[in-house]
């Protein structure tokens, strides 16, 4: 009679143990499986973002770490507006610093652990993940903030016609999930605690402090029985982290990629002066030689294209810049253009320049390498109704949080529009006959230039 | 006006010290041109040794590369980078943004590398060394003024303060419209956008700026810039405010100087 007890007893143990190593299997498959996915993404935006054409932004490194740690881990430029900055620097923090728990979930699930970390950390874990829900808890209500600003508030910049169809969407996922994520993990450690109370296997094994916030929250599960809030806690762990790995899955098709690119984003920023526009030194060299024609080879290689006309004209960083971009239309919304209705938004020229490059991107992948699609940046994704609205006055650069530069794509399209297709409203060619006949942009004479000095005010 | 020039200082062997580079609007446009006028007479009576290029002077090139044109661009700088280098310049000071702009950032590319001083710093400078000194009674003492920040000086250069320390040598009551200093609004005119009819939208930018300017209830919006200067002008013609004026940071200093 012992003797079957025993042996049922030990084959249970025995299941339980398998059951235990399987999941500890599962688990170790979806971690290398997402791992895997995400690499292999991010492996495409680089191919993608280096279609752009090569340019050299490796000068003056001291300078661009420090943009690093001012502009992408100070977000200094999100403090022109302190509360919201307040506010995403709660959930940038909070998702950063627990990501340190997620660590641990890791390495629990491959080992098959529970809370491996806090016999280790002792006094130190309980901080860490005290500090980590009440990061749960403002990350929790940043977002919630969020969502009513753009859902509920219509603050400009979230309701304009940028964002129709799934940019929109994009946005609320985003939140939404943040907040989910969140509740699970405190969800987790609630009924966690719950269980230690209770005495219950493993989780009594491995007590942890009562945490501050699942602490409170621990009496709301106390009426539950133990397989219940095993179940729950269970769920939340599994849920937690499966939707981890979901959303670093979702993050590089996403606008949320901002918060990996926005580092070498700030890296490569732009360093000159914002009213300096790039030189094209093959242009140079052509006036050059129009000036001193013994100076030009007997046999000239005619430049290439002038301008960009599509994503492979424009500079890599440009690429990088637009898949920077986290559609927050802080640009647009100081852009005069788009402040009095024009076609011109700067926020829609950053998305559509990514978009043409994941189409160009896809078109290489699918192709081997790219197969003219009857479609151009200019023109097909951005209009030339835009462009020629831009007053390069530089308030979308100012605002950027992320150092990107919607004029330096905006002044590339329109070189193109007017070195390669002529493309100029009458006005402007009446303006260039002016300067290039009469060296100003009106039609007076040379000679008159200084008759200013011929007459007194009053 | 008796304006030293170029050519006749190098006929003579002498060179100035600084070279007053007017720029199209100063030289052609009859409003700028008072603006231009205001400021030699500054230079005249602080005694300074300056001179113009006089019909040398080219456009710098600025609308033609904004509006996409590089080539002839390239072509206008070069040509004033010969002229500029020829006579050995090595300071130059003007009253347009754009042409400091481009000048002091666009030109070293080419060959051309001068201390280029925008006339708003330019004048802070002067009454820092007190070689400018404001007359105890100036007219516009006490008077409400609001200053309107030109892209090309303010995002593009970083300069806020010059133009806001010379308004308050003038003791005067300087207020801020809604959007100023990096947040300031552009007066609709850069990019070459001088040149063209606005683009079809809601409301054109000019009059939107100077109903911000209007806003402060501030009798002169103080310009430091020819172009700023043109479409703030229009702006408060279109919104029928004749009680009040567009002028220019140099035209607010001669006025008051000693």
């Amino acid at each position: 009679m012992n003797k079957t007890i025993c042996t049922k007893h030990l084959i249970l143990a025995l299941q339980r143990s398998m059951m235990q190593l399987l999941l500890q299997v599962i688990f170790s498959i979806i971690i290398i499986a997402a791992i895997g996915l995400f690499a292999k993404r991010i492996r495409d935006l680089r191919k993608n973002i280096l279609s752009g054409r090569d340019a050299d932004y490796s000068d003056q490194p001291s300078l661009r770490w420090k943009n690093v740690l001012l502009l992408a881990f100070g977000q200094k430029k999100m403090f022109r507006n302190p509360l919201v900055a307040v506010l995403h620097f709660f959930v940038y923090a909070g998702f950063i610093i627990i990501n340190i728990e997620v660590l641990e979930i890791i390495l629990d699930g491959i080992l098959g652990t529970h809370r491996l970390f806090a016999p280790v950390l002792g006094g130190f874990y309980d901080f860490l993940i005290n500090a980590f829900e009440i990061l749960a808890v403002l990350v929790i209500l940043s977002c919630a903030i969020f969502l009513i600003r753009r859902n509920i508030l219509k603050i400009r910049r979230f309701t304009s016609k940028d964002l129709n169809g799934w940019p929109r969407s994009d946005a609320n996922y985003i939140l939404i999930t943040e907040i989910v994520l969140m509740l699970l993990f405190l969800t987790m450690n609630a009924t966690d605690l719950a269980l230690q109370e209770k005495g219950y296997g493993h989780y009594a094994l491995n007590p942890t402090s009562r945490f501050f916030i699942s602490g409170s929250l621990a009496p709301l599960y106390a009426s539950l029985n133990e397989a219940s809030l095993a179940a729950i806690e269970r769920s939340c762990w599994w849920l937690h982290i499966l939707g981890i790995l979901a959303f670093m899955n979702y993050l590089p098709y996403s606008k949320h990629l901002h918060i990996l690119f926005a580092f070498p984003n700030a890296y490569y920023a732009r360093l000159q002066p914002k009213g300096e526009m790039n030189n094209m030194p093959a242009v140079q060299q052509e006036v050059l030689y129009a000036m001193h024609p013994e100076s030009a080879p007997a046999e000239a290689t005619p430049p290439g294209r002038f301008g960009a006309k599509d994503v492979f004209d424009l500079s890599w960083r440009n690429l990088l810049d637009a898949y920077s971009c986290t559609e927050c239309g802080r640009c647009s919304a100081a852009c005069p253009a788009t402040t009095t209705g024009k076609a011109l938004s700067p926020r829609k020229i950053m998305m559509a320049t990514r978009d043409r490059a994941e189409d160009v991107g896809k078109n290489i992948r699918k192709n081997g390498s790219f197969v003219n699609d009857d479609k151009t940046l200019l023109y097909d994704y951005i209009t030339v109704e835009e462009l020629r609205a831009c007053t390069t006055c530089n308030a979308c650069v100012e605002e950027c949080p992320v150092s990107i530069s919607p004029l330096e794509i905006i002044l590339e399209l329109r070189r193109s529009l007017v070195m390669e297709e002529s493309n100029v409203p009458q006005e402007w060619n009446v303006m260039f006959n002016n300067i290039e006949n009469n060296f100003a942009p009106w039609q007076f004479s040379p000679d008159d230039r200084d008759r200013w000095k011929e007459f007194t005010n009053g | 006006m008796d304006i030293p020039i170029m050519s006749d200082l190098a006929a003579r062997q002498e060179s100035p010290e600084i070279l007053f580079w007017v720029g199209c609007a100063g030289s052609f446009d009859q409003r700028a041109q008072k603006i231009t006028r205001a400021f030699a007479s500054i230079l005249n009576k602080v005694q300074i040794k300056y001179a113009i290029l006089g019909k040398e002077e080219a456009c710098t090139g600025d609308p033609a590369r904004r509006a996409g044109n590089e080539f002839l661009f390239q072509m206008m700088a070069y040509q004033n980078i010969q002229t500029l280098n020829n006579y050995g310049v090595k300071k130059i000071v003007t009253a347009c943004p754009h042409c400091f702009n481009i000048i002091k950032n666009e030109y070293p590319a080419l060959g051309g590398s001068y201390e280029v001083i925008h006339h708003t710093v330019f004048l802070q400078q002067l009454i820092d060394e007190g070689k400018v000194k404001m007359k105890e009674n100036g007219s516009f003492k006490g008077k409400r003024i609001t200053y309107h920040d030109s892209c090309y000086l303010g995002r593009a250069n970083n300069i806020y303060e010059a133009p806001r320390k010379v308004l308050e040598a003038l003791d005067i009551e300087l207020v801020e419209m809604k959007h100023c200093r990096s947040k300031g609004m552009c007066c609709g005119a850069g990019g070459a956008q001088m040149w063209k009819e606005e683009e079809k939208g809601s409301v054109r930018i000019n009059i939107k700026r100077t109903r911000e300017a209007i806003d402060t209830g501030a009798g002169i919006i103080a310009a430091a810039c020819p172009y700023c200067n043109t479409m703030l002008t229009d702006g408060l013609k279109n919104q029928e405010k004749e009680n009040m004026q567009v002028l220019d940071i140099a035209e607010l200093i001669e006025a008051s100087m000693e």
